[in-house]
């Protein structure tokens, strides 16, 4: 009768109780057709996910076998074709690759940043200051990324932005350049946007994180002697391990989904050296016409995706008997 | 010794703390300047990107709405309004029916819609283009809705059925003792009682589908149907020479969202802090 699921639930708390049977419900009816008129609770949820989420992915994988015309509507069944010619196309692996950065550089600056700062703020002593610096870290996370996006395009534009307006007023003028214009800087000034507006989000659930440790263990730490950098390694960052590990892993699931921010900024040019897998599908199937090709570099993003979620759920179930 | 390391004590505090205040400026001067790029004149942006506005132009923004931006900001209310209510009710009713009722092939139904947590929308973009030029959505707001729904409702299940299960048991043993129907139960104690997780579900998706750009760019060509996003760099790219225009319609997609952050703030956090790993 309960619902049994200690997979997706700590064991701290009980399964809630299902098995509130009312003397009402005790009808003449058999039991068996009473518990399908039950379905109708989650009947909405699973037609609107099996039609709009499941079936389309299923449909993604035959079409990647297919060369497929959108606008005459022709299809012709190809076998591997568009997987050969995803392996053998330079701006796949280009693609692949800023993918990776991404998600290397939002590690760094994403996570291990962020804890480092959420460790700093639950260390000040004033209340109202911890409050303050979370939310405002928070802002840049509320806005859009197509705001956020076209406002750092701006920044980084040579004419009027403050970036190179800046550099020119610290003595660095050597160093202003069309940031997004060139393709040794393109991906790295979008990366460098994304940090901008990701880390504070972070930040915030560190802090959640920190502020769950009881205190009495760095109470007890002080009076031993123990000094702050001290008590950071050895008490702090230790019990924020399976946030450390889960933040990871959505963040890179987030860095192999990029879209948007590339879109706006760059639209993956100069000359593709920001392509990402997200606008490179988006271009291949929309303004190449090539859409067999296109549910090819989807079925390579739903694999990546599909294996950090596996590992993501191990994560959480470790941690989740732990608990 | 114990005052040397008392000194540094303090002097390492103050240090952190200039530190992170000074962050805190970095972080928030792009918004300032997007703010105050948005009542300059044309001219004085490409002067001095520092200065303040010399006379503050507060009809950059009645252009910026009349360029467009009063169609899309209609728009993104339409769209975020309908399917956040649409996203809460069907993942409460879902929610309920996963944790206090009977339902056949439970555990299926709870990986299957759990299991969309994982799916990308980039993966499915391709067959929904096909789908919803069949079903004759293309370019039509029903398109928006029923996608922002469907791809918000793993996640907005997950944190109100994590909510439900706490719930004690003898709350539906008193609904039941009055005799009420599990559709009253939902309706008169067990939703009320959801009431702080459901305010946080209901924030976090108006954040995302008030922001959201892929689908909203791909699902609709139309000008007055488009969303802020996409309408943002519609804007940017017919009226391009005019910055600070662009810059008002910026600032007025961002604003609504970082007073709703700042409102609802305790209710995010523990939206955002559940989500994760409860």
């Amino acid at each position: 009768m309960t619902v049994s699921d200690t997979a997706w639930k700590p064991a701290a708390s009980p399964p809630a109780p299902v098995s509130a049977k009312s003397p009402r419900n005790r009808t003449n009816k058999p039991a068996r057709s009473r518990r399908w008129r039950n379905f109708v609770w989650v009947l909405p949820a699973v037609l609107l996910l099996g039609v709009f989420a499941y079936l389309p992915l299923v449909q993604n994988l035959g079409f990647s076998f297919l060369k497929w015309d959108i606008y005459s509507g022709r299809q012709t069944f190809v076998g591997a074709d568009n997987y050969v010619r995803m392996l053998n196309d330079p701006i796949f692996w280009k693609s692949l690759l800023n993918n990776t950065l991404y998600a290397i550089i939002s590690i760094a600056f994403q996570v291990f940043g962020a804890i480092i700062l959420a460790a700093m703020i639950e260390g000040l002593r004033s209340q109202r200051w911890r409050g303050i610096l979370r939310a405002v870290y928070f802002v840049p996370s509320a806005i859009s990324l197509t705001v956020a996006g076209l406002l750092f395009y701006f920044i980084y534009e040579p004419e009027m932005g403050i970036l190179n307006a800046a550099l020119d007023v610290l003595g660095l003028g050597n160093f202003t350049q069309a940031w997004l214009g060139q393709e040794n800087t393109a991906i790295f000034a979008i990366i460098a946007m994304s940090q901008w507006q990701g880390f504070g989000y972070c930040t915030l659930l560190f802090s959640v994180a920190l502020q769950r440790i009881p205190s009495e263990l760095y109470e007890a730490a002080s009076i031993d002697g123990v000094g702050p950098l001290q008590r950071f390694f050895s008490i702090s960052l230790p019990l924020v391990r399976e946030m450390t590990g889960l933040m990871m892993i959505v963040t890179v699931s987030g860095a192999f989904q990029v879209f948007n921010e590339v879109m706006v900024m760059t639209s993956g040019g100069p000359n593709n050296s920001s392509q990402v897998l997200g606008t490179w599908l988006y271009r291949s199937g929309f303004v190449r016409n090539d859409f067999g090709y296109a549910a090819a570099v989807a079925t390579a993003v739903f694999i990546i995706t599909l294996v950090l979620a596996v590992i993501q759920l191990r994560i959480s179930k470790k941690r989740r008997v732990q608990w | 010794m114990v005052t040397r390391s008392a000194v540094l004590l303090v002097l390492g505090r103050v240090l952190v703390k200039a530190f992170l205040i000074a962050l805190a400026v970095v972080v928030v001067y792009p918004l300032v300047w997007m703010l105050l790029n948005g009542v300059k004149s044309n001219s004085e942006l490409f002067s001095n990107p520092f200065a303040l506005p010399v006379a503050w132009k507060w009809d950059n923004y009645v252009t910026a709405w009349n360029r467009g931006v009063g169609d899309y900001l209609t728009t993104s209310v339409l769209v975020t309004v309908a399917s956040t209510i649409a996203t809460v009710f069907i993942s409460a009713w879902a929610a309920y029916g996963l944790t206090r009722v009977n339902i056949p092939f439970n555990r299926v139904v709870l990986i299957l819609i759990l299991g969309g947590l994982m799916l990308a929308p980039t993966v499915a973009l391709i067959p929904l283009v096909k789908m919803f030029q069949s079903l004759g959505l293309y370019n039509n707001l029903w398109a928006l809705l029923i996608l922002y729904t469907a791809f918000r409702v793993p996640f907005t299940t997950f944190l109100i059925r994590a909510y439900m299960m706490d719930l004690p048991a003898e709350v539906d043993e008193a609904a039941s003792v009055d005799g009420a129907s599990k559709a009253r139960a939902f309706w008169q104690v067990i939703l009320p009682m959801c009431k702080p997780i459901l305010v946080s579900t209901v924030l976090l998706n108006i954040l995302f589908t008030w922001n959201e750009y892929l689908f909203a760019m791909v699902f609709t060509s139309g000008g007055a149907l488009q969303t802020l996003p996409v309408g943002l760099t519609n804007l940017m790219s017919k009226h391009g020479t005019d910055y600070p225009v662009v810059f008002a319609g910026m600032a007025i997609a961002a604003i609504p969202v970082i007073v709703l952050f700042f409102a609802g703030q305790r209710y995010f956090i523990r939206g955002l802090a559940d989500g994760v790993g409860k």
